[in-house]
């Protein structure tokens, strides 16, 4: 069924410098040369009819529908697949295409059910609106002729159902499949009154390729492919557009309501980082938001161990402010902090650290970016003076090699992964470094990667110095561009560095386990680009030497010249809605929005005068440092947004031990989380549906998040955090989030020209956002480096202290899957668990042999830190000596195992490389048959709930 | 000196027992201690004399046929291998009016030559063509085959001059040259013919074509149901790679050329030039809107010529004896010659080489010897199965493009079906439209639903259910499919249909004025 609010041109907007006028029914109108018949109609106002045609798809000419005559012309051209041409008179209504159109509508309703009125599409179906539109007033044909009226629905997938008799065989679906997401999943079978889609080989959807992104489902024109919430709650009644809360990419949505009830999320067409695309998460998944475990009232006790006890907001504010009080009143201004969330507002981000700054008195802050993109602020910054990517998620489509590092885009970025399989679809070539064989390096029918670095965790350093290696030696840098926008100093050194023998691709595959040529090959390849551009992930930070491996790609960009224009740059693959936003917030304990140091006596003054206070200049605790203060008895209280360190963050037994040890935790999330078990106060947040606010992506788009509904607990987060501050005694102020948005333009340059109001007109923009970039900076770096010149700094590669040995034989790394997010909170609360009902350990053959591991069996995975147990799936993704999973299940407990290992400059944890020995067993840990107990007994601690 | 002895290797011989004939012939001369050459030829094209035996004498070929294996020890006792008197003795072959009435231009070594020897090529003029293309540049080789007056022999008989010339001018790193030999149409097999029968001339056409806009790679789309073909081409491909025909160096030209033969997987619509690029490419055989054409955007989405088996097996007539040679043959706009099947009810069926020109008439009767059951012919399905049904009335229609579409009639690719009085047009309908039915690939809604209630509509006519009605929207649907669909299937459905109806009104039992 189409958007309520649909509006469609038809025929994909091309772009052209040239323009061409033509005459549609009489009315001049000019469009860009490339342009269809039907797209110049519906711009000169004429509306053509049309089934199989829409405007984000290519045209494809089956359903007759639209044809028009052009003057000069034999027959009645399809206006969606005739090219409009300059000079051309078109006429798009005459009797003899009303008759050919009644016609063919003629055709089209003698196989389709007379049910408009129990259809769940009545009233928005594109069907029904041609038929009236042509003015279809008989069928001749009968009903009693062939049909398809019989055939069975497939309802297996948990979003949407598949009713072939409503089905017209536009292949709109079919070409959604192959031209919006990549995956190919769906075909036409059959042929001539037999066609008919084909999920796989005429399977049921859920057990075909479909990754259930639902660009199906929006491409349909009836009622064939239909969310199941619609048939559940009927057509929604107004729209919100917002952004969507789950991973970097800020796809915009349609949020289409009915009362206070999403009936469901539509991607956005307008939006520019999805372009009307979406996936299984931010299409489908949002259940979460009316989950019965959300927690709706403010709770608080004394001890972790005591019933929780329902209290008023105000009862709950004021408690928690005077437990505060009290305990740095006890154990000094530093003994208290906060942990701001990636998941929240910036506007709610940039509120908990100027409480902490303010409030606290302190700069005890930090956000999860320190456990995931830490070092792409530091390694970006210091290299080129910005603390994020260099590039619109659109310039992919200018690249013409792509080199993946550590990222799994199809799993963990699965929109902008759709953008970047067409552009490989176009004759891109794709050089993948990564441990597994994710599924981009090989994803008939045509995706394939040329070269796949399959490196042994840990070695990413040697590897990037080894393809610089190749590049600097074979002289295929671009010296004229290194010596000219960098410093040459530097950059010579930088060769020289780079150069020594022990980075030769001979000496580097035996780091690493590449080999030489595939080493030589894809730097080659690189170099050559001509336009290449790296994407990186979790892969290339989580690790000791993350900056470091940052700086290093930095390096290759600068040396090769790719950076500063379309299809180039070095673009991290943000995990988090808004850890971009989170960051740029100041949330980090050294920084203050915009990443200024807080050590600047300047930048101090500037936010001392808004805020009226004044402010320490020493940084506060990072995440890690808070853990090993509470430890040490001098850190008790901490505020703690939408994030759940105890499921998230390395070295569980470490985190529950220091979180046991301090005095008042207080946790302000939708769920009882994991670091919820250890609180003392819990303050009921909001979902994004209910409030309003931006979010900052992974292409540093700031997009407005809109109040859908009002807070299902009452209040907003921002309001929240303003009521606590106020109840400590620092008055705070907002009647809106967009005044909070002004004091971050008034306090932070590269957003001093963000506004809700400037938002709002143009949809988005990306910082920098000021009066030399009124409307933001897509691309960074043209013509020069944001920090000035180029720096080039040198990256030795140094092992991880973590080491296999013949105790822990085995290298675990972890990462992502398609159906879940992050710690699962919000997606294990929806249907997506059917895709992933727990954490699977990979193994391949070889070790699961030499181990007696089967296929679908318990084993034990065991590192220095911690045991697990979960299922292990037999599988040649991983290579040998390697093992890997996910941490969506907080059951598993995937981070007891990983260790407090971290990057050098930012403490990012090293989850990518754990030292493990698996063996088969037949029950559960230590620590999970503690967590099982622990959860039961907190979970029984809940207001309701029977128990102690 | 062996004597000569010829079997054909042509399907329509192999499928009434030539094989059998061959070897009879083989295990008798041997028996008889007599050496011979046993060669297998091509067919003659008569194919109501087959398996056609032929006997090299100083006089020329003598003809037997039709010859079965038991009759050979009769064949050889009669001295066959001196033409000797035999009751199915036809005297010289090329002395059988049938064949010596035609002008052979495309089919000249069809039926003489053993197909799959390159010397027996060259010895007839084989690649003298290519030799003088190769002489040409690409412009130059186009304006000789615009000069020639050639048009596309697959039915659309749109220039291939032109066509060529679409491809020369499209910019591209990559260009193909696309043979369609998917011939799919009912009572057609001319593509098969000079593929089993001279298939070093398709090839040598191809070359000349892909020398024209500079392509390098060529394909011979060839349906399923044609292993024989697919055995000629192949062995003549490898021989001609062999001999530097094909390759990386064309005859020390440094020109390049490679081709190869893809099978099709069994789809009429494939023979449609969009669906079997789609179905080359490894994709469902589905239709691609035009513009762009392929000649801009074909084969992988780059420049292609893509033309029929007929067109550009003509092509090295044109480069061996001048573009003028072969324009002399025609009238009108239709020049040349186009190889004529006749087929269904009729007395000698075959194959007949002519000029455009001669009429319906004298192919059914001069040739075919009027119909095989002895009864009045009256309707000839003139083009496929998507070819409009002549009355005897249209029967002195001279075989041309341009008179054929004078008379709602379409020339296709010149095969015909006779139909003798006791054909029921009204069912013959009913068939084309059940035809379009089975095939359409089922893109486009006229084609798609149509075809099927097409069938369902006449049903009703046939069963006399509120005929008039039908009758009117059977009309309104045929002009829907006709100026509906996407491709000429849907749209050119109608004229077998609305022909049947329009000659035949009494079948359906309506009046002449359609009630």
């Amino acid at each position: 069924m189409q958007s309520i609010i649909a509006n469609d041109l038809g025929t994909p907007e091309r772009k052209s410098g040239k323009s061409i006028s033509l005459e549609v029914n009489g009315v001049q109108v000019t469009v860009p040369e490339g342009s269809s018949v039907m797209y110049a109609a519906n711009v000169a106002g004429m509306k053509v009819p049309k089934l199989c045609a829409t405007d984000n798809l290519e045209p494809f000419g089956s359903c007759r529908l639209c044809l028009v005559e052009i003057d000069g012309r034999r027959g009645y051209p399809a206006s969606c697949t005739t090219p409009a041409e300059a000079g051309m008179k078109i006429r798009t209504e005459s009797p003899k295409l009303a008759d050919l159109r009644r016609g063919v509508m003629e055709l089209y309703i003698s196989d389709h059910p007379l049910d408009c009125l129990t259809c769940p599409a009545n009233g928005h179906c594109e069907l029904q609106d041609m038929a009236g539109v042509v003015g279809l007033r008989e069928v001749r044909y009968g009903y009693d002729g062939k049909n398809h009226l019989h055939e069975q629905k497939d309802e297996s997938n948990p979003y949407f159902t598949f009713d072939p008799s409503k089905c017209i065989v536009c292949s709109r679906c079919v070409r959604a499949c192959e031209e919006v997401q990549g995956t190919f999943a769906l075909t036409i079978d059959g042929r001539g009154f037999n066609s008919h889609i084909s999920p796989g080989q005429m399977q049921p959807f859920i057990d075909s390729e479909c990754v259930s992104c639902g660009a199906c489902v929006q491409a349909c024109p009836t009622s064939t492919l239909m969310e199941k919430s619609i048939y559940e709650m009927g057509q929604p009644d107004r729209t919100v557009t917002t952004t969507c809360a789950y991973c970097g990419v800020g796809c915009s949505f349609i949020a289409e309501i009915k009362g206070n009830s999403v009936v469901r999320m539509v991607p956005n067409k307008n939006g520019m980082a999805n372009h009307g695309h979406s996936c299984v998460k931010g299409r489908f998944a949002f259940g979460y938001t009316t989950h019965p475990d959300r927690i709706l009232k403010p709770m608080v006790r004394q001890s972790i161990d005591d019933r929780w006890k329902e209290v008023s907001w105000e009862e709950a504010i004021a408690h928690t402010a005077s437990e505060f009080k009290r305990i740095q009143q006890k154990y000094g201004r530093s003994s208290v902090g906060a942990i701001t969330s990636s998941r929240c507002t910036n506007e709610e981000t940039f509120l908990v650290q100027k409480m902490v700054r303010a409030a606290f008195g302190n700069n005890n802050v930090d956000t999860c970016a320190r456990v995931c993109h830490s070092p792409t602020g530091y390694g970006l910054k210091t290299t080129l003076g910005t603390s994020a990517g260099t590039q619109a998620f659109d310039s992919v489509m200018d690249a013409d090699v792509i080199f993946i590092i550590g990222a799994n885009p199809t799993d963990a970025h699965p929109v902008f992964a759709s953008q970047m399989k067409r552009r490989l679809r176009e004759g891109a070539t794709l050089i993948v470094a990564d441990p597994r064989a994710i599924d981009l390096i090989r994803t008939p029918p045509h995706i394939e990667a040329s070269h796949h670095l399959q490196l042994r965790p840990g070695t990413n350093v040697a590897l990037i110095n080894g393809i610089a290696h190749v590049i600097v030696t074979e002289g295929l840098a671009n010296d004229a561009y290194a010596n000219e926008r960098c410093e040459p100093q530097e950059y010579q050194t930088w060769k020289d560095f780079v150069s020594q023998p022990k980075y030769s691709p001979e000496a580097v595959e035996k780091i690493t386990g590449v080999p030489a040529d595939t080493i030589r090959g894809a730097a080659r390849l690189y170099a050559k680009g001509p336009n290449s551009a790296i994407y990186y992930g979790l892969g290339v930070t989580e690790h000791s030497q993350g900056s470091t491996m940052v700086i290093g790609m930095a390096n290759l960009s600068m040396a090769t010249g790719n950076m500063g224009r379309e299809g180039v740059g070095v673009n991290p693959l943000r995990g988090q809605n808004n850890v971009q936003g989170a960051c740029d917030m100041g949330s980090f304990p050294h920084e203050l929005s915009g990443y200024r140091h807080i050590s600047d006596a300047k930048t101090r003054e500037l936010f001392e005068k808004e805020w009226g206070v004044k402010l320490d200049a020493e940084p506060g605790l990072r995440i890690p440092n808070m853990f090993d203060a509470a430890l040490d008895g001098s850190y008790k209280g901490m505020y703690i947004q939408g994030e759940d360190f105890v499921q998230s963050d390395p070295n569980t037994q470490h985190i529950e031990a220091a979180l046991r040890n301090m005095e008042c935790i207080v946790v302000q999330d939708l769920f009882l989380n994991e670091t919820a078990k250890f609180a003392h106060v819990f303050l009921p947040g909001s979902t994004f549906l209910e409030k309003d606010g931006t979010y900052t992506n992974a292409e540093r788009r700031i997009q407005l998040i809109r109040k859908a509904i009002p807070p299902v607990a009452g209040k907003a987060d921002w309001e929240i955090t303003m009521d606590l501050s106020n109840a400590l005694g620092y008055p705070m102020q907002y009647d809106h989030p967009s005044q909070i948005m002004d004091e971050i333009a008034r306090l932070t340059p590269t957003f001093a020209g963000v506004s809700f109001e400037k938002l709002d007109k143009l949809g988005s923009v990306q910082w920098p956002c000021n009066d030399s970039a009124p409307e933001g900076t897509p691309t960074m770096h043209i013509g020069k480096f944001v920090r000035g010149k180029g720096h080039f700094v040198l990256t030795e590669y140094v092992a991880t202290d973590e080491r296999t040995s013949s105790r822990f034989p085995l290298i675990l790394t972890t990462g992502r899957i398609l159906s879940q997010y992050n710690v699962g909170a919000q997606t294990r609360r929806t249907e997506n668990v059917m895709w992933h009902e727990e954490d699977i350990l990979e193994i391949h053959p070889h070790d699961a042999e030499h181990r007696g591991v089967i296929d679908g069996a318990w084993v034990s995975v065991a590192s220095r830190a911690g045991e697990i147990v979960l299922r292990a799936r037999v599988s040649e993704r991983i290579q040998p000596g390697v093992v890997y999973t996910t941490f969506h299940h907080p059951d598993t407990g995937t981070n007891v195992i990983t260790t407090e290992n971290s990057d050098w400059a930012t403490n990012c944890p090293e989850y990518k490389v754990t030292a493990v020995e698996v063996t088969p067993v037949s029950k559960l840990s230590v620590w999970q048959e503690h967590y099982r107990e622990f959860t039961d007994q907190q979970e029984a601690l809940l207001p309701g709930k029977m128990g102690s | 000196m062996k004597t000569a002895v010829y079997v054909p290797r042509d399907s329509s011989a192999l499928s009434i027992g030539a094989e059998s004939v061959a070897r009879a012939i083989r295990t008798e001369a041997a028996k008889r201690g007599l050496e011979i050459d046993l060669i297998r030829n091509g067919s003659r094209g008569m194919t109501w004399l087959e398996p056609l035996v032929e006997v090299s004498t100083p006089k020329g070929r003598v003809a037997y046929g039709p010859v079965s294996a038991k009759d050979v020890p009769g064949l050889f006792e009669a001295g066959l291998l001196n033409a000797g008197a035999h009751a199915l003795n036809l005297g010289l072959t090329e002395e059988i009016p049938y064949f010596k009435n035609q002008e052979r231009l495309t089919f000249a070594r069809v039926g003489i030559t053993d197909p799959v020897s390159i010397s027996d090529y060259t010895k007839t003029g084989g690649f003298v063509g290519l030799a003088n293309a190769l002489k040409l540049g690409g412009d130059q080789i186009i304006k000789e085959v615009t000069e020639s007056g050639l048009r596309g022999r697959g039915g659309a008989a749109f220039p291939t001059g032109i066509k060529w010339k679409t491809a020369y001018d499209a910019p591209a790193d990559q260009k193909y040259i696309v043979c369609n030999a998917d011939e799919g149409d009912s009572g057609t097999f001319s593509d098969r013919m000079v593929m089993e029968g001279d298939p070093f001339l398709l090839i040598e056409g191809m070359t000349i074509a892909s020398l024209a806009i500079g392509a390098t790679h060529g394909y011979i789309y060839l349906r399923s149901e044609y292993p024989h073909a697919e055995r000629a081409l192949n062995e003549a491909i490898a021989t001609a790679y062999r001999e530097g025909y094909l390759g990386a160096d064309i005859r020390g030209s440094g020109k390049t050329f490679h081709l190869e033969v893809r099978r099709g997987a069994g789809a009429y619509i494939c023979g449609e030039e969009t669906a079997l690029l789609e179905s080359l490419e490894g994709k469902r055989g589905e239709i691609r809107y035009r513009p762009p054409l392929p000649a801009v955007a074909g084969l992988f989405g780059k420049p292609t010529i893509l033309n029929n088996v007929i067109t550009l097996a003509s092509v090295p007539t044109i480069f061996e004896k001048g573009p003028g040679f072969y324009k002399n043959f025609g009238m009108g706009r239709s020049r040349g010659t186009l190889p004529f099947q006749l087929a269904g009810n009729l007395k000698r069926g075959g194959l007949v080489e002519k000029a455009f020109g001669i009429t319906l008439r004298e192919l059914l009767y001069d040739f075919g010897g009027g119909s095989y059951s002895g009864r009045p012919i009256r309707a000839v399905q003139v083009g496929g199965p998507l070819g409009a049904y002549l009355p005897e009335s249209q029967f002195d229609t001279p075989m041309d493009y341009e008179s054929f579409t004078a008379v709602k009639a379409l020339l296709g690719h010149g095969g015909l079906v006779a139909f003798d009085d006791t054909v029921d047009m009204a069912r013959m309908a009913r068939f084309a439209m059940e035809f379009c039915a089975n095939e359409s690939c089922g893109k486009c809604t006229p084609c798609r639903i149509g075809s099927t209630r097409g069938v369902e509509v006449i049903d009703k006519i046939i069963q006399n259910r509120n005929r008039e009605a039908n009758v009117e929207l059977l009309h309104d649907l045929c002009d829907v499919m006709l100026n509906g669909s996407l491709c000429g299937l849907g749209g050119l459905i109608p004229y077998p249909v609305l022909s049947a109806v329009r000659h035949f009104p009494q079948d359906f039992g309506i009046a002449r004025n359609g009630k």
